[in-house]
């Protein structure tokens, strides 16, 4: 009891933020970087900006602590965020959950390691096996064959899959998918510790499970060592701040030096100062914000699914295996029924409603709700779809739905990455091993990753993603006509600059 | 004692009236209410520092708004009001005894109240029996309706604030959904002479014009509105605005009127060039 007061009251506190406050009275005179001298060396800048925020856009110095590392105000930051959200220790990322995901791995994995994860994770995690040399174990995940998404894993196919790989270092867990589908992370946990397995949960969606009443577990109280956390998403902070957090059996100072790997000496303080006050934020009223956001997007889900031919999903799939459990505050919607591609509803919310969403995929899109959304901007969402509706059902006759397609990891994603390569069209790359991405942007994971082989189903949904106006990222090649792919025969690595 | 209140027609640009005393000012859910009794225009209603009308000239608006279709439309039975809490466009629907139902979606609540304590003489007609008074959102209130009305008014204060929903084409897309098929829709259309409003006049109008096979302008002059010169817009599925005029039917009905009679009608419908200019480009 008495604890949980004092921890409150802690919770009160933005060390980053108050040190900073007091930098600005101290009225210090700087000869340091950033040049721009709190603004005055271009005004342009603090036009668009305000003085308020270049002013605090400051170097690492004593009085405001040291990102690579941390003794004084960072430091109790990330241990007021490790409290908040039940970690052994949190650190303060500013390369975006991209860098967090990357340090979970590189902290588990060496060259030559197995990781087992499902296939549709993002792609930063396998960016992080191009960087470490890792090999991807992929667990299949469950598809809905209606709504064209991919599941969670099922409890059953990662034990499978941990006793075939019994030499596997670690599981990586999406807590949740992009639409709010979680897997069993807890139990997944107790059989990967029990075969000595790191569990990493990339919980870029999941920031809110930390607070909300009712949520999916989150990947700390189900006992997993390490954590993403995108603050930026659910909580609300910065574009591109996050958090790692780790649990008890994860060695701190380790994961702060891979970290400081390829994280920037130059930490920006607008980002950090923005996971410290959001931080704040969601341990003092994150509740009562998420608890109203549920509320919204039950709202919004009932008012949409009144109009017929769309379905808003929600925890009526959740069958305890592979959809574990479902984010409710996820407003995901399947279009595919009145005969539009998710992508193109996208494009008409866009275009002729002014109205931007998430993303959009072949059968469905994602309207992202946050504890900023108002009740009429909800009211405008629902009546661009009945609108849309009006105006373009037709019959959905030939219309794809997304659907699984089994990789075949030929080779890691590092040594195709990094071999001999040469640039096909894409229709002629049938049967070669692909050395680069092909993604859908968001959600951004692959369709394609370095390593895998390349089949007709995989040409034929690349091309049918791309003309029904997919955003499509990954190729060298910027209007994704040719792939690059591995050179067949001596495969002596080298870089290809033209 | 010398109050003054302005009214921000531009940043540049303030509409100032002498106030002898505020009479009430109040915060809803959705915006700050201020009464004002002014020197010279009346009572003036006031909505989050915006002036809504004035007692002396709302007649213009709300006359403006409403006959025009009436002279136009043969059978006006069922009407959607949107917004129109403060009774003003009802003042003028209930006039016409063929009118059999009109429905008031008005989200805010406390603005009926408001104004039919300081405003009786407008906000009075919402007690005729035909009229039924919605307290919600008239998005979400016209999503589930089609084929109900005759005629739906888009009585909304402006683009910017807690209305914003009412600008949409979305909005404009139910509108049509949920009119019949010789329905018309009427909005006020913002001031086609500054800047920011003529821009907000195009987008209005760009939107309107995807949506109905015959949409026009028309204007009115009204003192208290920024550059007091005010355009609404005529969308209708079949009628059009001065080729189906009936000016004898409206006049044998012995409609009372301070400013609209059908001859002006026939005038409103020409605009100055510039104006048409602005309206051209985005159709």
């Amino acid at each position: 009891m008495n604890k949980q007061i004092s921890d409150k009251a802690a919770q009160r506190h933005a060390p980053i933020y108050e040190a900073l406050e007091r930098f600005r009275k101290m009225r210090i005179v700087p000869f340091d970087v950033p040049g721009h001298k709190h603004g005055r060396g271009n005004p342009e800048l603090v036009e668009l900006l305000g003085s308020k925020c270049v002013g605090i856009d400051v170097n690492s110095m004593k009085p405001l602590d040291n990102l690579c590392h941390p003794i004084s105000v960072i430091k109790e930051a990330e241990e007021l965020a490790a409290s908040a959200f039940g970690a052994a220790h949190a650190f303060l990322m500013v390369g975006g959950t991209t860098s967090a995901v990357q340090s979970m791995i590189l902290s588990c994995c060496k060259k030559g390691d197995k990781i087992i994860m499902p296939r549709n994770v993002h792609r930063s995690v396998i960016n992080a096996l191009v960087l470490c040399g890792a090999k991807p174990i992929y667990v299949n995940p469950e598809v809905d064959n209606h709504l064209g998404i991919s599941l969670g894993m099922k409890v059953s196919e990662v034990e499978r899959t941990i006793q075939e790989n019994p030499d596997a270092v670690a599981v990586l867990v999406n807590n949740p998918t992009y639409y709010g589908i979680c897997s069993d992370i807890k139990k997944i946990t107790e059989i990967a510790h029990k075969n000595n397995m790191y569990v990493l949960a990339d919980e870029a969606h999941g920031t809110h499970f930390y607070f909300g009443d009712n949520m999916p577990i989150s990947a700390m109280e189900a006992g997993a060592d390490m954590s993403s956390i995108s603050m930026h998403k659910s909580g609300g902070s910065l574009t591109q701040s996050s958090l790692l957090l780790i649990g008890p059996n994860v060695n701190q100072g380790y994961v702060r030096q891979i970290i400081n790997l390829t994280q920037t000496t130059s930490g920006s303080y607008l980002l950090l100062s923005s996971l410290d006050i959001s931080r704040r934020n969601l341990a003092l009223r994150g509740r009562e914000s998420f608890n109203e956001l549920v509320k919204m997007a039950e709202y919004a889900r009932g008012e949409i699914n009144k109009i017929e031919g769309y379905y808003a999903f929600s925890k009526e799939m959740v069958n305890k295996d592979d959809i574990f459990d479902f984010d409710t505050t996820k407003l995901s919607v399947h279009t595919l029924d009145i005969g539009l591609a998710g992508i193109e509803t996208y494009d008409i919310l866009r275009d002729e409603y002014d109205i931007q969403i998430e993303f959009g995929d072949l059968g469905n899109i994602l309207a992202y709700l946050s504890i900023g959304d108002r009740k009429q901007e909800v009211e405008r969402l629902v009546s661009a779809l009945a609108d849309i509706k009006r105006r373009y059902q037709k019959d959905k006759t030939g219309m794809l739905s997304q659907e699984y397609i089994s990789p075949i990891v030929a080779m890691t994603p590092q040594e195709s990455f990094y071999s001999g390569k040469e640039s096909l069209p894409i229709k002629e790359t049938k049967g070669r091993i692909c050395s680069e991405f092909v993604m859908c942007y968001p959600p951004g994971i692959p369709i394609l990753a370095p390593g895998e082989e390349i089949t007709d189903k995989i040409i034929d949904y690349i091309l049918y993603a791309k003309e029904k106006g997919c955003s499509l990222t990954g190729p060298e090649d910027e209007k994704i006509e040719r792939l690059n792919v591995v050179k067949e025969g001596k495969n002596n690595g080298y870089m290809v600059f033209r | 004692m010398d109050i003054w209140y302005s009214d921000n027609h531009t940043d540049n640009i303030n509409f100032s009236l002498r106030i002898n005393r505020q009479l009430f000012s109040a915060e809803s859910e959705l915006q700050r209410i201020d009464i004002l009794e002014s020197v010279e225009m009346g009572k003036v209603l006031v909505s989050d520092g915006d002036l809504v009308f004035t007692q002396k000239d709302e007649f213009i608006y709300h006359e403006m708004i409403t006959h025009p279709a009436m002279a136009v439309h043969p059978n006006v039975r069922k009407v959607l009001v949107i917004g129109g809490g403060d009774g003003g466009v009802v003042r003028e629907l209930i006039k016409y005894s063929t009118i059999e139902k009109i429905d008031v979606v008005e989200p805010d609540k406390l603005l009926v109240e408001v104004c039919s304590e300081y405003f009786p003489e407008i906000a009075g007609s919402l007690n005729d029996k035909r009229v039924s008074i919605r307290y919600e959102d008239g998005l979400r209130f016209i999503r589930s309706k089609t084929d109900v009305y005759d005629l739906i008014i888009i009585d909304s204060p402006n683009p910017f604030g807690h209305g914003e929903g009412l600008f949409t084409k979305e909005f404009y897309g139910n509108c049509y959904n949920a009119l019949r098929d010789d329905g018309i829709m009427i909005n006020q259309n913002e001031c086609p002479f500054y800047e920011e409003e003529a821009y907000q006049c195009q987008r209005m109008h760009n939107k309107i014009v995807k949506t109905f096979p015959i949409v026009k302008v028309y204007q009115a002059f009204i003192p208290s509105y920024p550059s007091g010169h005010w355009l609404f817009g005529f969308a209708s599925k079949q009628y059009h605005p001065t080729k189906d005029l009936n000016k004898v039917d409206w006049y044998i009905k012995g409609i009372g009127t301070k400013y609209y009679q059908p001859t002006i009608h026939e005038g409103v419908f020409a605009l100055p060039v510039y104006v048409e200019e602005l309206l051209k480009n985005v159709e």
